[in-house]
Formats: structure tokens, C-alpha cells, sequence
């Protein structure tokens, strides 16, 4: 089943006193239920501008993106809104945690953006998910008190509280060494594994990327399909920089 | 309904953790909010004395004042024929509340022998019309007119000279009219707090004219008061005066008249006062709002990233603006109701309420009013306070302040 598709879809930005920048210049997608797709591209390549596109939090200059076989740009801010909140989760390189907030509130928020259930239950829900994570015992820790390793799994467990569609992850393992690295994506790939959600991640990491089924590569704003073996070569030259 | 709980749920989160900062800047809040409920108690507190103190001396409004002269002689009306026109008349036009009221000299035998105390001779309905406090024991009542044994109502000085006894055993004193007689106390009043050890009290009309001697009867001068409501008293004072006339005949002239403190001073003599006390806890209040908005602008400013974030687990944008006013409502209300409770301990405080109310008997409960007033102003602030950094939050973008 189809969950999000792009078509054609640019983004550009103005700049004062320059030329327009075209960060994406005609990106086709489709990422159905359950998929697992990787994107990698140099910096500045415009991969975070893709993803803020499929995470709704941005609009294209053209094409069309359909979230659910809806056009996102035929949805009111605020149903993009609640969509975003029901079917999105984020994973940030900066894990993006809140400070002076423990794990489990930080686990906690996207269920105050919930109803019913979801919102009054949200401290069990958090509670089982920072479980999931294995990170039960550090549920009172402030965010500062915790690992980089330790953080990103309390960022893995905000992102899936609400039992999203689609999880998008940013260069989730870009400021966590090797080890650390693997470890927490091997989690994240099988936490959205088991609850079926569709996970897109991007990093600069030829290894991260070949835990995914389907790879594409985006290059000065256009994206197009690679082989996983032309990935692991490709990274090559950068492992040994 | 889980948006607007889960809005203060975030916001007392929010505060929780920025406890110091919010903390200083409620202070202004708190103290402005002390400030101006103070002002509005004590203003009730002051009020409720100065008109205790005006009803007291000349009665609660509407009270008319019923009196009668021949204006070729001068002569006055004896005392029976116009208590009796007074009576009907008053009993006419089915008004509740009436009084005589006169001065008289009354000798008490103290046990050092026989001392004339100061005498009010009043009916039952004196002891409501004017407020009459008691210090122990009870008013009279109108039962006591059918007493053989005059009832009397005594200060505190007069009840001290005979030890202070309780009332319950039924303390008799004789008192001397025509002759000795054995009278009973049923109540003592406080005495104000500036005569002390100046005897005086209260004793009934009718009691008081069945033991004078005639000499004394003759020179009694007794005013007339009925209290009735104030969107009668003017047609009542035409009515009054016209049948009264009337029933004394030619060649009296009869003067009703209101002299409650109503007539003299507008609705509210404090007013003024109050208007700039008043202004000033305004003024405070908003320059403690301007210290709010500041300080939660600047948070705001520095949440930014905090908000991209929630924003990327779908808080929307109402809910957004909600949650930052409703910090600032939520602080701000919590400030008010510390200022609240410190104007209660400045207002209850006996010796501001001696400085502001001197003489007052009974200290009116801390106005509900003033409360209300201190909490709706501190949650006004808050959420005039919070108006500004909640705009500025609705509007960041959150690619922007996630973007590192
Ligand atoms: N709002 C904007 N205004 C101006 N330039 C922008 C804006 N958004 C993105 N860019 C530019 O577009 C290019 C792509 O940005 P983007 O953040 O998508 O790159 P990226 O692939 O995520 O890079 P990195 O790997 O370093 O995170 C960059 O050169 C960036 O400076
Ligand atoms: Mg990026």
C-alpha cells in the first residue's frame, strides 16, 4: 500500500541579491507501508530539505506530494498538523531531545499532541516504549545525564510512541561513533520492523544506508536509485578521509 | 478537551523547569496584585467603619427624622400626643423599623452609693436602626417592654463597676426614678475606645416612662425615627409629614426630614481616595505585566528550537499559541494567588486595621470582592503577557529551528 509519494516534486529557495537556488530539481518517490529506504548524498546536498518535505513540515515550489493518497498541498496547515503528529515520527542527528526534562517526559511529548487513550495513558505508553528501547531504568534521567548512544534511543522511542507510519531519520547515527552507531540502528530497524512502519533514513554512512532494502542517491538535488554495491564502494574513498 | 489539558500539562512543565526565572519576574506581578487587593479590602474595611460610624449617629439610610414646633411660640407638642400621631402614622403607611429616642438622667446605685449615669431612652428598634453593638448578652427585645423589672442595657463601664457579673445569672441593679427600683441587665456594649470609664445606657421608652417621676416626663424631648427603604423615603417623607400634621391639628408645624449619612456625602464618600489608590496599584500592576512580557519574550526567543521540535511531533499552531499563554496565565494566576494571600495578612493585620479604621467594632471579613479582583487583574496580566510571545511562537518556522 502506498503511503507517500512525490512527483516531480522542486523546491527553491530565493536568495536576496542572487540567483534562486534550486536545492531539489524534480525528485520522484514512492515509499509504500513497511518499506525501508535509504538516501544518501554529500552535504548540502538537499537531503534535509527532502525530508522536511516528506515529513510535511514544508511545501514544495512544484510537483505534487500525496500523504495517504491525499495532495498535502489540498490539506489545511493544521490537518497537516495532526497528520504529521499521528504518522510522522522525526529522528534527528542532534537527537533534539528537551532539556530539563527527563526521558520519559521527553518519551511523553508527542502523546500531549494526542487524543483520547494516547493522551491519557501516555505515561504507560512512554514507560513500554523507553522499554522497548531498553532504557526502562533511565526513565527519571535528564537528557545531559545520558549517553549520546543513550540519547538517540530515547529520540527512537519519542519517534514511535504514537505508533507512526513513517519514520524519518535524519543521520541518526551522524553523532554517535561506529559502534554505538550500528547498535542503535539495528534497533530502530527492528522496532519499525515489528510495528510496520515505513523508515527513511538518510546519512552520509554507506554502511547505515545498506541496512535498507531500497537505496537512492541524491545528488545536486536529484535523486535517483543505486545499487547497494555501488553504495559500499562509493563510501570507500570517505571512510579512509 | 485532551488539547486544552495537554496545553497545561506543557505549561506547568514549562514553568516547572524555568521555576527561577519565572519566579523574579512574578514578583512584580505578586506584589502589584498584593497591592491592589490591599487596597480594595481596606478600602471595604474603611467603608464599612466610616458607615458604621455615620449609621450609628444618625441612622441607616432612608431614616426621617419626624419632629414638630409651633412656629409663633416655639412650644413643642408634648411627648405622648406626638409619640401617639407618630405611631398611628408610621403603623399607617406599614413601616417596620420606628424609634423614640431621648436623653435622660438615670441614678444608679453603684455600691458607693447612687451615681446619674447618661441614659439613652430608645425603643426595641434603636438597637437595628443604629447598629448598636454588643459586648456580652443581647439587645432588648420586645418582650422586655412587659416587664415589671426594667430591662436595662449597660456599657462596659457600667458593668465593670458591678464586677463584670454574667448575664446568664440575671445581674439586678437598683436604679432610681420616682423611686427606687430593682432593674435587670440584659446586654453591655463596648465602650468606644477613646471614653473609656464614661458610664452610659440604654433603657426602653416605655420602661423608661413608667418610673419617671411627672417632673421628668415633662422635660423629655424625644426624637422620632423610622427607617424605611430608600426608593420610598421621599413619597413616605410627604406622607408622614402631611398626616402628622394632621393629626396634631392647627398651629403645629411638622418637619420630616432625612439625615442618614446618604443625604449628605454621594454614594460613596471614600471615592477619591480610592480612585488614586486605586490607579496607583493599576500602574504597578501594568509595569509588572511589561516585566512579564519581557521576560517571556525573551524565553520564547530562546525556545524557539524547543517549539520547531514540538511542532515536528505535531503540535499545531493554536496549540502552540495556547500553551505559551497559558504560561503565562498559569504564572501569572499563581502570582495572584500569592498577592491575594499576602493583602489577606496585610489587611487582617490588627494594626493596620487599627491605623486605617480606628474605633472600628466589628472588622468586616476579608472582602470576597477583593480577592476576586486581585486573582481576575493577575490572570488579566497573564494573559495580556502572554499575547506577545505566543504571537512570536506561532510564527517560527520549524524547518528554520530545527535546522542546526
Ligand atoms: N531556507 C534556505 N535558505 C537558503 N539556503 C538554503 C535553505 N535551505 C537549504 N538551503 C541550502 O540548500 C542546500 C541543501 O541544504 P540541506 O540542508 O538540504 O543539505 P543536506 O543535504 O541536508 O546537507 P548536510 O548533509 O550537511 O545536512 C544547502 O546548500 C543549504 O545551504
Ligand atoms: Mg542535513
Amino acid at each position: 500500500m502506498t503511503l507517500l509519494e512525490l512527483e516531480g516534486v522542486t523546491r527553491t529557495v530565493e536568495l536576496p541579491d542572487d540567483e534562486p537556488l534550486h536545492i531539489l530539481r524534480g525528485v520522484d518517490l514512492t515509499v509504500s507501508v513497511g518499506d525501508h529506504v535509504s538516501i544518501v548524498g554529500r552535504s548540502g546536498s538537499g537531503k534535509s530539505t527532502l525530508l522536511n518535505l516528506l515529513g510535511l513540515l514544508d511545501n514544495p515550489t512544484s510537483g505534487a506530494i500525496r500523504f495517504d493518497g491525499r495532495l498535502i498541498s489540498d490539506m489545511s496547515a493544521n490537518q497537516r498538523d495532526r497528520a504529521r503528529g499521528r504518522d510522522v515520527g522525526f529522528i534527528f542527528q542532534q537527537f533534539n531531545l528537551l532539556g530539563g526534562r527527563t526521558a520519559l517526559e521527553n518519551a511523553m511529548t508527542p502523546l500531549l499532541y494526542a487524543s483520547g487513550r494516547q493522551f491519557w495513558r501516555r505515561e504507560q505508553i512512554a514507560l513500554e516504549m523507553l522499554d522497548r528501547v531498553g532504557l526502562s531504568h533511565r526513565a527519571q534521567s535528564m537528557p545531559e545525564k545520558l549517553s549520546g548512544g543513550e540519547q538517540q534511543r530515547v529520540a527512537i522511542a519519542r519517534a514511535l510512541v504514537r505508533g507512526p507510519r513513517l519514520i524519518l531519520a535524519d543521520e541518526p547515527t551522524g553523532a554517535l561513533d561506529v559502534e554505538t552507531g550500528a547498535s542503535v540502528m539495528a534497533l530502530l530497524d527492528e522496532v519499525a520492523h515489528s510495528s510496520g512502519a515505513a523508515l527513511i533514513t538518510i546519512t552520509h554512512d554507506a554502511n547505515i544506508a545498506a541496512l535498507a532494502r531500497r537505496h537512492y542517491r541524491l545528488d545536486r538535488g536529484v535523486l535517483a536509485p543505486v545499487d547497494v554495491n555501488r553504495v559500499l564502494a562509493l563510501a570507500q574513498p570517505e571512510v579512509t578521509l | 478537551m485532551t488539547g486544552i489539558v495537554g496545553a497545561f500539562v506543557e505549561a506547568w512543565s514549562e514553568i516547572r523547569i524555568h521555576r527561577t526565572r519565572v519566579l523574579l519576574s512574578l514578583i512584580g506581578v505578586a506584589v502589584a496584585v498584593a497591592a491592589l487587593t490591599s487596597v480594595v479590602g481596606l478600602g471595604a474595611i474603611t467603608q464599612q467603619a466610616t458607615t458604621e460610624n455615620y449609621e450609628r449617629q444618625s441612622g441607616r439610610p432612608a431614616t426621617l427624622f419626624v419632629s414638630a414646633y409651633n412656629p409663633t411660640t416655639g412650644a413643642t407638642p408634648d411627648a405622648k400626643t406626638l409619640s401617639t400621631a407618630f405611631l398611628t402614622v408610621t403603623d399607617r403607611y406599614s413601616v417596620d423599623w420606628t424609634t423614640r429616642s431621648t436623653y435622660a438622667q438615670v441614678s444608679v446605685d453603684f455600691t458607693e452609693g447612687l451615681t446619674p449615669v447618661d441614659t439613652m431612652v430608645v425603643d426595641v428598634d434603636y438597637g437595628t436602626m443604629h447598629r448598636v453593638q454588643m459586648l456580652t448578652g443581647s439587645w432588648f427585645t420586645a418582650g422586655d417592654e412587659q416587664r415589671l423589672a426594667p430591662a436595662l442595657v449597660v456599657n462596659e463601664t457600667v458593668w465593670k463597676r458591678l464586677g463584670s457579673p454574667d448575664l446568664r445569672t440575671h445581674p439586678t441593679v437598683t436604679i432610681q426614678g420616682a423611686d427606687p427600683v430593682t432593674a435587670v441587665i440584659v446586654g453591655v456594649t463596648p465602650d468606644p475606645p477613646y471614653s473609656q470609664g464614661y458610664a452610659t445606657m440604654f433603657m426602653l421608652y416605655d420602661s423608661y416612662m413608667a418610673i419617671a417621676a411627672p417632673a421628668q416626663v415633662q422635660s423629655l424631648y424625644p426624637q422620632f425615627e423610622a427607617w424605611v427603604p430608600t426608593d420610598i423615603a421621599e413619597d413616605l417623607t410627604g406622607l408622614i409629614q402631611r398626616d402628622i400634621a394632621g393629626a396634631l391639628g392647627d398651629g403645629w408645624q411638622v418637619d420630616v426630614n432625612r439625615q442618614d449619612y446618604l443625604v449628605y456625602q454621594g454614594e460613596d464618600p471614600l471615592l477619591s481616595i480610592k480612585l488614586l489608590v486605586g490607579g496607583v496599584a493599576v500602574l504597578v500592576l501594568l509595569l509588572g505585566a511589561l516585566g512579564l512580557v519581557n521576560i517571556s519574550l525573551v524565553t520564547v526567543r530562546q525556545r524557539i528550537r524547543e517549539i520547531g521540535i514540538r511542532r515536528s511531533f505535531g503540535a499545531t499552531a493554536g496549540r502552540v499559541f495556547f500553551a505559551v499563554m497559558m504560561e503565562s496565565v498559569v504564572a501569572a494566576a499563581a502570582a495572584g494567588v500569592v498577592g491575594v494571600f499576602i493583602a489577606v495578612l496585610v489587611v487582617k493585620n490588627p494594626m493596620v486595621v487599627g491605623f486605617i479604621a480606628q474605633g472600628i467594632t466589628d472588622v468586616p471579613a476579608f472582602p470576597l470582592e477583593a480577592a476576586l479582583i486581585g486573582l481576575g487583574a493577575a490572570t488579566f496580566v497573564g494573559a495580556l503577557a502572554g499575547l506577545l510571545p505566543a504571537l512570536v511562537a506561532v510564527r517560527v518556522k520549524v524547518i528554520d529551528a530545527i535546522r542546526y
